[in-house]
């Protein structure tokens, strides 16, 4: 297929960009990660333990993967931003994924504090790629402030609740068409990515549903099948929805 | 030589003063590569590890990657 997505002067064929949180082995998220034909995958920053272990856990990524560092577990601008300056320094990438959470119920994001946030480090050089709530005006916000892509949540991280509201994602699909809308979030089977597709982002960014599923790597391979069927079924435009029945067969001829 | 204290990533640990990041990372046995540096609220460059020498209270955060979505 040769329907690409380009973000920020690289392209990726592949649409499906997944974490590497929450996996019960190396192997199996190794094995996930190849199914899933993922290009791109997130990573935290964390404090280096001081039990003196050594091990890095980038070891365990294929080198082929592009890396994107987050900025998970940070409650304001401030420490987002210095999250950011280190992963930036640490691995030698200006790509961020912005995350500032509100509260640690919801983790919803605060929107307000990752507008903040997307300025200072956009103006710094950095490739913000911003986590927030499916909101047009906000998604404006961010376009605005130099995000080369906008990433609102289908439901809260880990919830696997599927797109919560698809009028919100339609509309700001409708209304930025040039702008990268890539789903981030709340994706928990196949169908949530293929809908979330069909309503026409570029592409889905997601974690739980692989990691936590039975077999991972089996679902890794189903979501990349179905982030390609809703991509298809988007570009191929759905038929007209109708209240009442259209017949298939010809009425004219049919026996009497 | 003279000992200070400093905050390494959360916790107080003694140090000997005068001591530079790139020696810090050796007596806490901590990786090298892939790894950043802030001390007091500022990344550090790799490039200034050797030359920057830690002072009493000083608060350092050495951060590395972990698996995350």
């Amino acid at each position: 297929m040769s329907d690409q997505f380009s973000l920020a002067g690289t392209t990726f064929s592949s649409r499906l960009i997944i974490g590497t949180g929450k996996y019960r082995s190396y192997d199996e998220m190794k094995a996930a990660h190849i199914a899933s034909g993922a290009q791109m995958v997130t990573v935290a920053v964390n404090r280096v333990p001081l039990d003196g272990s050594t091990e890095s856990f980038l070891d365990h990524l294929s080198p082929q993967m592009k890396i994107l560092p987050n900025t998970a577990g940070c409650y304001d601008a401030d420490h987002a931003i210095r999250t950011a300056r280190l992963a930036r320094e640490a691995l030698d990438t200006e790509w961020i994924k912005l995350e500032v959470i509100g509260d640690p119920i919801t983790l919803l994001p605060d929107n307000e504090q990752t507008l903040e946030a997307a300025k200072v480090l956009v103006k710094e050089g950095f490739i913000v790629l911003p986590y927030f709530t499916d909101d047009l005006i906000m998604a404006k916000k961010l376009l605005a402030a130099g995000c080369p892509a906008v990433m609102p949540l289908a439901a809260p991280i880990g919830s696997g609740m599927g797109v919560q509201n698809p009028s919100n994602l339609r509309i700001m699909r409708e209304q930025l068409p040039d702008a990268i809308i890539i789903v981030d979030a709340g994706v928990g089977v196949p169908s949530d990515a293929a809908i979330a597709m069909e309503l026409g982002a570029d592409a889905i960014l997601m974690n739980t549903a692989i990691a936590e599923a039975g077999d991972a790597a089996q679902m890794a391979t189903a979501m990349k099948l179905a982030v390609e069927a809703g991509r298809l079924g988007y570009l191929s435009g759905r038929m007209p929805r109708r209240l009442y029945a259209s017949a298939s067969s010809p009425i004219q001829g049919a026996i009497k | 030589m003279a000992e200070i204290s400093i905050q390494l990533n959360g916790e107080r640990r003694p140090v000997a003063d005068k001591t530079s990041l790139e020696a810090l990372l050796e007596v806490f046995s901590l990786p090298h590569k892939r790894v950043a540096i802030e001390l007091n609220g500022s990344v550090v460059r790799k490039n200034d590890w050797a030359t920057t020498l830690v002072a009493d209270g000083d608060r350092l955060e050495v951060v590395h990657f972990v698996g995350g979505g």
